[in-house]
C-alpha cells in the first residue's frame, strides 16, 4: 500500500473504557484513561462503562456507533480471549465492519497484574487504549469469504479409526473415499487376537467393520492407493490418488480425515536382547498368540516362563535428542490383560513384568489387578539400571534390579521375553508433504490445540485422527475418529463455510518478486503472477494461514497480515511508546511510515 | 515513568495470540507482579515479526523488545523456532547497524500457561537492561 498523503482524512473512532465492576476500576483511573484518549484526534466519543459487554452498555455502544457514525470502536476492558467475538458481533448489529473493531486488554494484562501503583497502572492503560485506536485508526474493513463445500470426505488409512470414521460420514449421507497403502483393510488390529479390555478379537472387530463398509454404496474403498496430489481449499480439495496400478485417480472432496495410525516400535538389535532366539515385541507376542488364551507356544516349544520388560521404546531420557520421551498409554493395560488372560487359563504359566510405572489408567486399572490375582509378579526396575536379557548355554537369562527389594539382583531364566514396545509415527514423509501437515515434537501429527480443538490441524478442514495424532489404545483412536467425523460433518452439511479474512497480503507495487515469501511458506498460498510488465507474488487468502512467516522474509515490505499490517504495528508501537519519537528523519531502515502521535505522556 | 523502587526500564513485548499471550494472560488473572512499564503487543505467530517493528520500537524509546516465542509448540509452523530465531538476528543487525546494543533484544518460547516464566523473563530482562549503558540515541 502507498503511504496515504500525511493529512489524511481523520477517523471517527469511538472509544468505551470498561470498569469491569470494579475489576479496572480499582487499580486503574479509568475517567482519566477516558478523558486523556477523547484528546486524541480520531476520536470523536469516548466513554466510561461499568460493564461493557452487559447487554444495556452494548445497546448504548450501538448507538453511538449509529448516532456518531463512528467508522471504528475500541473497547478497553478485559482480554480478546474473552470478548472478541462478543463486540464483533455487537459491531455487526449496529452496521460497523466487525473488523473496524479492536480490544484494548487493559484487565489482564493491566488492572489485574499491577494492582499496586495506580498511577503507573493507569499511564500502562492509556497507552494500551492509544495504540489500539492508532491501529483502528489503520484498520479496513474486510469481509469473511463465504465458500462452499463439498458433501465428500477422503479417509486415509483403513485401520480401525479410518474404517469407523467411514461407516459414521457414511451414516450422515457423506460421501467417503477412502484409501490403505496396504492391500487389505484393518490396520494393525486387523492382526491381533483377544484386546483388552473385553476379549473381543482384533480380526473379528475390524472384518465386521470391514463387512458394514462393503454394503454402503456411499464408501469407495481403494487399497494399495496413495494420496499423491492435493490443492484447493477446505470444502473443496482437489485430490489425486494413485492406485496400486499406477492408474490416477482425481476427486474432488470437502474434507480430509487423516488415518494413517502408527508404527510399533521397532527395538535396536541388542536392546534388551532384541534378535535373540526368545526375544518378541508385544505385537509379535499378540500375533502368536493369535486368538488363543492358554499354552503359547514358541517354536514348537511350550512356554511356562515368560518376562514382560516394559516401556522398550517409551519415555526414553529427552537429553539423547530422542523424540521417544512420551508413554504410548496402551502398552502396560494391552500387557496386564495378556497376562491376566494367560494367568487366569493357566495357573502354572510364570509370569514376570519388570517395570518402571505401571499406568493402567481408569477403568483399566482392574486388569493390572486381575494379572496380580492371576499369579503374575511384578519387578520395578530404575531407568538407569535396566533389566539384561542375554542367552548362554542354558539358555535365556534376565537380570533385573528389583527396586522394591532394595536393589536385589533377581535372575529368571525364561523360554519367552516380550519386550513390551510402545507406538511410534508411521514412516509418512511423502503424504506429510502432500498435506502439509505439521507434526509434533514426537514425530505424530499435531492438533491445533490439544484441548480446546482436538483432531483440527491448522489446515482447515485437514483431522488428524487416531494413532497418526499420538499413542491411543483401540477405544481412544475411536473415539478421535468420531471426533473428526462430527468435525467434518459439521463442515460439509452446512453447504459453505466462512473464512478468516485476517491472512496475508501483498503490495504489488513494492513488490518485486524474489520468491522469498514462497519459500517461506509451507501452505502453498503464494504464486507467482504477471502484474504490468514484472512478475509479483500473489497470495491466496484461502489458503493463507495469517500466521505471518512470510512477514520478515520480504526486503520490500511489501507482505504484511491483514488486521497487522507494517502501517498499523508501526503506528501502535509509537502510540505507546515511552519517551516519544521527535527523532524527525528517523533511519529509513525501520520503515517508510512517518506518522508519529504526538507526544503525551500519560497519568 | 518514575517509580519508587528506582529505574524500571520499559520493554514492549511481542505475544502471540494463541499460546504465549495466554500466559501473560494467566499471568494478570493470578495477580503476579511486573513492572507496569511492561506493555505487550499480540500477534499471530512470533515468526510473523517484522525486525523493523523491533527496531522502531527502541529508537522510540523502548529499553527493550521481547518477543514471547510460541516455541516448539507453534501450531502453523514446525521450524517456527529458527523462523523466530532469525527475527530476532535480524532485529540485532538492525540495532547494530544504529550503534544499538544488541542485547535490547530477547526471545525465549512461553507456553499459554508460563505465566511464572514470564513474569521471571520480565525481571531477569529488566535487570539486564538495567545494567546497560543507556540506549543508543538517547
Amino acid at each position: 500500500m502507498t503511504e496515504p498523503a500525511k493529512e489524511e482524512p481523520r477517523r471517527r473512532i469511538g472509544v468505551v473504557v470498561c470498569q469491569c465492576g470494579g475489576n479496572i476500576s480499582d487499580y486503574v483511573d479509568t475517567e482519566k484513561v477516558r478523558s486523556e484518549i477523547a484528546k486524541e484526534g480520531d476520536v470523536v466519543s469516548a466513554r466510561v462503562e461499568m460493564f461493557a459487554c452487559s447487554d444495556a452498555a452494548q445497546q448504548n455502544s450501538i448507538e453511538e456507533i449509529k448516532s456518531k457514525k463512528l467508522d471504528g470502536i475500541v473497547i478497553s476492558s478485559c482480554s480478546p480471549k474473552l470478548h472478541l467475538s462478543t463486540f464483533r458481533a455487537m459491531s455487526s448489529r449496529a452496521g460497523l465492519n466487525q473488523y473496524e473493531y479492536t480490544q484494548a486488554n487493559i484487565r489482564e494484562q493491566c488492572s489485574w497484574a499491577h494492582t499496586h501503583d495506580r498511577e503507573a497502572a493507569t499511564g500502562k492503560a492509556l497507552r494500551l487504549v492509544r495504540a489500539a485506536v492508532a491501529k483502528t485508526a489503520k484498520s479496513e474493513p474486510l469481509e469473511k469469504m463465504r465458500v462452499e463445500t463439498t458433501p465428500q470426505v477422503l479417509v486415509i488409512g483403513a485401520g480401525v479409526a479410518g474404517l469407523r470414521a467411514a461407516l459414521s460420514l457414511s451414516d450422515m449421507g457423506i460421501t467417503v473415499h477412502m484409501i490403505d497403502s496396504a492391500d487389505h483393510p484393518g490396520g494393525h488390529v486387523g492382526r491381533w487376537g483377544t484386546l483388552f479390555p473385553n476379549n473381543k478379537v482384533g480380526k473379528t472387530v475390524v472384518d465386521g467393520l470391514v463387512q458394514d463398509v462393503r454394503t454402503r454404496e456411499n464408501i469407495m474403498l481403494y487399497l494399495k492407493t496413495e494420496l499423491v496430489e492435493k490443492s484447493g481449499r477446505v470444502g473443496a480439495f482437489n485430490v489425486k490418488l494413485r492406485t496400486g496400478n499406477g492408474a490416477a485417480i482425481p476427486l474432488q472432496v470437502g474434507a480430509i480425515v487423516v488415518a494413517t495410525g502408527f508404527e510399533p516400535y521397532a527395538p535396536q538389535s541388542g536392546e534388551f536382547g532384541y534378535g535373540l532366539p526368545g526375544v518378541v515385541t508385544l505385537p509379535e507376542f499378540k500375533e502368536l498368540l493369535g486368538s488363543r488364551s492358554n499354552k503359547p507356544t514358541y517354536e514348537g516349544k511350550e512356554v511356562r516362563t515368560v518376562v514382560y520388560v516394559y516401556c522398550v521404546g517409551s519415555r526414553e531420557p529427552a537429553e539423547a535428542g530422542n523424540p521417544r520421551t512420551y508413554c504410548s498409554r496402551y502398552c502396560c493395560s494391552a500387557t496386564s490383560h495378556v497376562a491376566s488372560v494367560l494367568g487366569a487359563a493357566d495357573p502354572g504359566l510364570h509370569q514376570f513384568h519388570l517395570f518402571r510405572d505401571i499406568r493402567t489408567y481408569g477403568k483399566y486399572e482392574t486388569m493390572y489387578e486381575h494379572a496380580l490375582q492371576s499369579g503374575s509378579v511384578f519387578l520395578r526396575y530404575d531407568e538407569e539400571n535396566r533389566p539384561t536379557v542375554e542367552r548362554d548355554a542354558k539358555g535365556l537369562v534376565v537380570r533385573v534390579k528389583d527396586r522394591l527389594m532394595a536393589g536385589e539382583d533377581v535372575e529368571i531364566r525364561p523360554d519367552l521375553v516380550v519386550l513390551v514396545t510402545g507406538m511410534v509415527p508411521r514412516a509418512n514423509e511423502a503424504l506429510t508433504r502432500v498435506l502439509k501437515l505439521p507434526l509434533g515434537q514426537d514425530g505424530f501429527y499435531r492438533e491445533a490445540h490439544v484441548k480446546l480443538r482436538p483432531v483440527e490441524t491448522v489446515i482447515d478442514g485437514v483431522f488428524v485422527v487416531g494413532a497418526s495424532q499420538g499413542p491411543k489404545n483401540v477405544a481412544e483412536s475411536v473415539t478421535s475418529a468420531l471426533a473428526g467425523v462430527s468435525k467434518a460433518g459439521a463442515l460439509l452439511l452446512k453447504g459453505y463455510v466462512d473464512l478468516d479474512p485476517l491472512v496475508a497480503r501483498v503490495d504489488p507495487v513494492a513488490c518485486e518478486w524474489c520468491g522469498e515469501c514462497l519459500k517461506a511458506c509451507p501452505y502453498g498460498a503464494i504464486e507467482e503472477v504477471t502484474y504490468g510488465d514484472k512478475q509479483v507474488a500473489q497470495i491466496s487468502p484461502i489458503l493463507c494461514k495469517g500466521e505471518g512467516g512470510c512477514v520478515p522474509v520480504c526486503a520490500k515490505q511489501a507482505v504484511s497480515v491483514l488486521g497487522y499490517t507494517n502501517e498499523q504495528m508501526l503506528s501502535m508501537i509509537d502510540a505507546m511508546s515511552p519517551g516519544i519519537p521527535g527523532k524527525a528523519g528517523a533511519p529509513s531502515l525501520i520503515g517508510t511510515t512517518s506518522r508519529k502521535v504526538p507526544v503525551k505522556e500519560g497519568a | 515513568m518514575t517509580a519508587e523502587h528506582g529505574y524500571r526500564p520499559k520493554i514492549l513485548v511481542f505475544s502471540t495470540n494463541a499460546i504465549s499471550d495466554m500466559a501473560i494472560d494467566l499471568a494478570g488473572s493470578s495477580h503476579m507482579d511486573y513492572s507496569p512499564t511492561v506493555q505487550t503487543i499480540a500477534v499471530p505467530c512470533s515468526s510473523g515479526v517484522n525486525p523493523r517493528w523491533v527496531a522502531r520500537a527502541i529508537t522510540d524509546g523502548f529499553d527493550g523488545v521481547f518477543i514471547a516465542a510460541d516455541g516448539p509448540e507453534c501450531s502453523y509452523l514446525s521450524d517456527c523456532v529458527d523462523r523466530t530465531g532469525r527475527v530476532v538476528q535480524q532485529a540485532q543487525e538492525l540495532l547494530r547497524a544504529q550503534g544499538i546494543d544488541p542485547a535490547r533484544v530477547k526471545t525465549a518460547a512461553l507456553c499459554s500457561v508460563c505465566s511464572e516464566p514470564f513474569v521471571n523473563h520480565m525481571k531477569q530482562f529488566g535487570k539486564a537492561l538495567a545494567a546497560l549503558p543507556s540506549a543508543g540515541g538517547k
